[in-house]
């Protein structure tokens, strides 16, 4: 059998993948299972707010961090 | 037992010098502006004409400015979200160094002259050498970070502006290939039309990834801190990520329309800009939805009105990019003060503003203070620079479709209507007010620099305990 295919074969499969590609992404990102995950990431700026008010400065420390 | 920390040390630093090179580049805005409204300003001075300092203006907004906005942020974002302190000892200290050598660097030689005259890429090539180091061990220190994090997610945030680490690291890389000739001089790779694609491949992606995937980074993390509340859709923001990398690859020949350029390489560029539009409005509405709930916050909370505000304009700019990006409307816009305008939008009105926000959301925390010195001074700063932005983006629309239409009108017999001397002349009263929108934005900056020097001022240095995770 020969394979017939030109370039623009491969342009017009390479729209249709890209396409499946997104669509998939999507399904993915809206996925139920996802949901907890991304509940979780989205907090993630919240997770440590009980540092600040730990903060300590580090005049008064050591931590090799003042040159 | 002593306790880790954070390191804030290096985000300081960039957060100090944001506010500097902000002010430092804008400044030499305000003069170019001077220039071209007020024609023989600097007349006889060589390192002070406009072909000189238009470079310098540019590097230092985007580079400098923009660049150590994106430093402090992402330093800052990538620990507290990682909750681990930043990974690679000293090459910590070394990208901000190193960062601020080349901004020296480019502020000597540019005005000296030594261009390699691609925009955005003007810098000479032992200077791309240095930048490529630089950048190799930011993306050491940032990736390291992710690497140690004590969470199992990599918040969004992260993967925007791990995005932009990558990305700039190649398109800089790629774009700067060069055989040098002496050490000032050299010439590109590659030939003709080639180098102008890999010139606004590179020059496009610098602004949808230096000035947009960092960005939107920024955006991710402080527009959702100081609302308050988790950003209005995770999911939006995974969909917002993969699509907006994967678009913004392919739009750059749309600097190029009319050009050499193959005709389908320019409908290419053209398609992909406009399916572009998609995925920043995605971005945009995720983020000022999150505030959702909470609009009573814009009235009181100016860091807040910075935050949003720049999305505002960002889905401004992303909207009238892709349009000027079709092929008929770019015959209009092309060359003319119209693209300023369009790039200021974006430049003062997205990335300026939130850059703003974020710095003076940190400042506080780094310098164990509880808010600024002064928010009235913010609120203030808040209204100068709207105004100012709105003042320079509607003069620079107005006198590029003028110039568009007047550069185009032909008389019945086929010659041209108008001398291009004439459209410069009809040209002056917009640069006037293109200038004072400049000079108050920058104005503003004085004003932030007065508010950071006074909430510094006695402080000590605060660096935050790294988060102990809870035993599970």
């Amino acid at each position: 059998m020969v394979i017939d295919m030109d370039i623009n074969d491969f342009r017009a499969w390479h729209t249709v993948v890209l396409l499946l590609t997104f669509i998939a992404i999507v399904a993915w990102a809206y996925g139920r299972r996802r949901k907890a995950r991304f509940d979780e990431a989205a907090n993630l700026p919240f997770a440590d707010d009980d540092n600040e008010a730990a903060t300590i400065a580090d005049i008064n420390n050591n931590t090799g961090d003042r040159a | 037992m002593q306790q880790e920390t954070y390191n804030y040390r290096v985000v300081r630093q960039f957060a100090v010098m944001t506010v500097v090179w902000g002010i430092v580049g804008m400044l030499v805005g305000v003069i170019i502006a001077a220039q071209l409204a007020f024609p023989t300003l600097t007349d006889g001075i060589s390192w002070l004409s406009y072909g000189r300092l238009r470079p310098l203006h540019t590097n230092a907004v985007i580079f400098a400015f923009g660049g150590s906005a994106l430093f402090a942020t992402s330093y800052y974002v990538v620990q507290r979200t990682c909750q681990a302190r930043l990974f690679g000892g000293p090459l910590v200290g070394f990208t901000f160094w190193g960062w601020q050598l080349i901004i020296v660097l480019a502020a000597v030689t540019l005005p000296l002259g030594i261009t390699s005259g691609k925009e955005y890429a003007e810098l000479e090539w032992p200077i791309d050498i240095l930048i490529a180091v630089v950048w190799v061990c930011y993306a050491v220190v940032f990736f390291g970070t992710i690497v140690k994090r004590k969470v199992s997610h990599i918040y969004v945030a992260n993967w925007f502006y791990g995005a932009f680490i990558l990305t700039v690291a190649l398109l800089h890389i790629v774009n700067s290939m060069v055989i040098p000739v002496t050490p000032t001089k050299a010439y590109s790779l590659y030939p003709g039309a080639i180098d102008a694609m890999v010139q606004w491949w590179y020059g496009h992606n610098a602004v949808g990834f230096f000035l947009t995937a960092g960005f939107l980074g920024m955006m991710y993390y402080f527009v959702p801190k100081q609302a308050g509340r988790p950003v209005y859709s995770y999911r939006l923001s995974v969909v917002h990520f993969w699509a907006l990398i994967s678009t913004y690859m392919w739009a750059g020949p749309h600097h190029l329309h009319y050009t050499a350029l193959p005709d389908w390489a320019q409908s290419v560029g053209m398609l992909f800009s406009l399916i572009l539009l998609a995925p920043s409005w995605g971005g945009m509405i995720n983020g000022i939805m999150t505030l959702s709930g909470a609009w009573h916050k814009l009235r009181t909370d100016p860091i807040l009105k910075f935050l949003i505000v720049s999305l505002s304009f960002y889905g401004m700019s992303t909207f009238e990019g892709p349009m000027m990006s079709i092929k008929t409307v770019n015959a209009l816009s092309h060359y003319t003060d119209w693209t300023i305008g369009h790039v200021h939008s974006g430049a003062l009105g997205w990335v300026a503003m939130v850059s703003v926000g974020a710095i003076y959301f940190l400042l506080p925390k780094l310098f164990g203070r509880p808010a600024m010195y002064s928010t009235r001074l913010v609120e203030t700063h808040f209204w100068i620079a709207t105004i100012g932005v709105v003042l320079y983006i509607a003069s620079m629309w107005i006198a590029g479709v003028m110039q568009g239409l007047m550069w185009r009108a032909v008389n019945a017999d086929g010659t041209l209507t108008y001398a291009f001397i004439e459209s410069v002349e009809r040209t002056y009263p917009y640069y006037y007010v293109r200038l004072l929108g400049g000079l108050l934005f920058l104005g503003g900056m004085f004003l932030m620099a007065f508010n950071m020097v006074k909430t510094m001022a006695g402080a000590q240095s605060a660096d935050d305990a790294i988060h102990a995770p809870a035993a599970h």
